[in-house]
């Protein structure tokens, strides 16, 4: 990675409500992200260039999210055209609409339908090699897949980026908008996360390009 | 078993940090839990406060009641087996229970041994005191930690104690040169390979949550601050006056559990907590978590 990457400087937001936030932070640090920020109440959402929803309980950060009056945040941030990705209960968040999360609503950021714990219960968690288009490097990314959605049908406009044997979508990208079902984050393969550090340092270079 | 899938049954683990796992007895109880924002439920006969209240033998809860509360919630179901009850363990793996809790809050089946947690597929959550106690059930398998604290006392200054101490090893392991790594893994009879992975990454290698005593907002946003990952309600919530506001308060107390604020906030007008004990007026034998090593 370029150490003059715009994204290094950047500021990072992950959502911290609830789940695996730590790990993508500690993640993003390595990498060499100097401002990486715990977001947890509407008013961190302010100077953020990109925002990573994490894995944790879908239920527990929608519910959350209700609170203090997030949803209009997330969703002017969202407007803004500003970079999303969400991991495993994040995708879910973020979805179009979402089978299982009643009685919360899904953000409608991506133009995904996605079923809650899609594979089964933790007995049907799973590991498995992925080959994912974009990455630098063609080698297989390690997926991981924990109590994981499913994805049951992408919209017109959404690219997919992996599937698994059975064809079924496991990260998707609709504009700077990016989805998995597993968890990079629990990997020390940092190409995903680089991916999107990609999206939020072309977004800045557009945006300066705007002005 | 093939392989122990580590990174799975510990994944799980990091899921539920930042969350609170609820003691329920009934499929409704478990709907009140999951509304309120559970990121998990532990199903259980009794909380640990009846079970401390009646006394005799304290076993794993009826199967087709671990598995009605399965049916009712879409979050994760905990159920706890007796230390060392290699049986038990596997009909809640039959079950498809996502998790067990091996738990000192039921009667012990095995003094000795506790369970070789490797051999299964389903993840463990072990009780410990200190690092060590730690360390031995982590080699044993244990995907997950907790406090023992004093379960079904609404008192929470075991867990306290416990979560301290295990702060404070982790603390020293991490600051002794490497050639006095052996000496002190002796000890504090920890294996010597968890020793050494702690010296150089300074965190334990699975989640620490805090559990055994844990009655208000505040008790759950103190153990945050003292380093849990994430908190166990047990009879704190369902033997309170008001279980949903309660638990929904102790939910967002752990989220913002630094910003005393909100912890005021959401602490007004709850009711009454559940009663509480001191530990000093407990007998030594009704002390449970001296059980297990």
């Amino acid at each position: 990675m370029s150490t003059n990457e715009p994204a290094l400087k950047a500021k990072i937001g992950i959502l911290a409500l609830q789940g695996d936030f730590q790990e993508h932070s500690s993640i993003l640090c390595s990498m060499g992200c100097s401002s990486v920020i715990e977001v947890r109440l509407p008013e961190h959402l302010n100077d953020i260039d990109g925002l990573i929803i994490p894995g944790g309980e879908s239920t527990t950060i929608s519910k959350l999210i209700e609170n203090y009056d997030f949803t209009t945040s997330l969703e002017d941030y969202y407007k803004e055209n500003n970079p999303i990705w969400g991991t495993c209960a994040g995708s879910i968040v973020i979805a179009k609409s979402a089978v299982g999360l009643e009685p919360w609503k899904p953000l409608n950021f991506i133009d995904i339908s996605i079923q809650r714990n899609g594979y089964g219960r933790q007995l049907d968690s799973f590991q498995t090699s992925l080959t994912i288009n974009k990455l630098t490097s063609k080698s297989a990314f390690e997926g991981i897949f924990i109590r994981a959605p499913k994805i049951i049908s992408v919209g017109k406009g959404v690219e997919i980026l992996s599937v698994l044997d059975n064809q079924d979508p496991v990260a998707v990208q609709q504009k700077n908008v990016l989805a998995t079902t597993f968890h990079p984050e629990l990997t020390r393969d940092f190409r995903f996360h680089q991916l999107f550090l990609d999206l939020v340092s072309k977004n800045l270079l557009d945006q300066i390009q705007d002005e | 078993m093939d392989q122990d899938p580590w990174l799975l049954k510990t994944g799980l683990a990091r899921m539920l940090k930042g969350g609170v796992i609820m003691d329920v007895v009934t499929p409704d109880q478990a709907k009140i839990a999951e509304d309120a924002g559970a990121c998990a439920v532990m199903a259980l006969e009794r909380v640990p406060a009846d079970i401390r209240a009646d006394g005799g033998v304290a076993r794993m809860s009826d199967p087709g009641l671990i598995e009605q509360i399965m049916e009712s919630v879409s979050i994760p179901v905990m159920a706890k087996i007796r230390i060392g009850h290699i049986v038990e363990a596997q009909v809640l793996e039959a079950l498809g229970t996502d998790y067990i809790d091996e738990s000192e809050v039921l009667t012990p089946a095995d003094e000795n041994n506790h369970v070789w947690k490797h051999d299964y597929k389903i993840p463990f959550v072990c009780g410990a005191r200190d690092l060590g106690e730690a360390l031995r059930r982590i080699s044993e398998g244990a995907a997950m930690i907790r406090t023992k604290g004093e379960a079904g006392t609404g008192n929470i200054v075991e867990a306290v104690r416990h979560m301290r101490s295990i702060q404070s090893e982790i603390r020293i392991v991490t600051g002794l040169p490497e050639d006095e790594l052996p000496s002190y893994a002796k000890s504090i009879s920890a294996p010597l390979d968890l020793i050494k992975d702690i010296h150089t990454t300074g965190s334990l290698p699975v989640v620490n949550f805090a559990a055994g005593g844990v009655g208000t907002p505040a008790d759950a946003a103190l153990m945050m601050h003292l380093g849990a990952e994430g908190v166990f309600v047990g009879s704190g919530i369902f033997k309170s006056d008001d279980p949903a506001p309660r638990a929904e308060a102790i939910v967002k107390s752990v989220t913002h559990y630094n910003d005393p604020a909100i912890i005021a906030e959401v602490s007004k007008g709850l009711g009454e907590a559940m009663s509480g004990i001191d530990i000093k007026t407990l007998k030594s034998e009704d002390l449970l978590a001296t059980r297990g090593w």
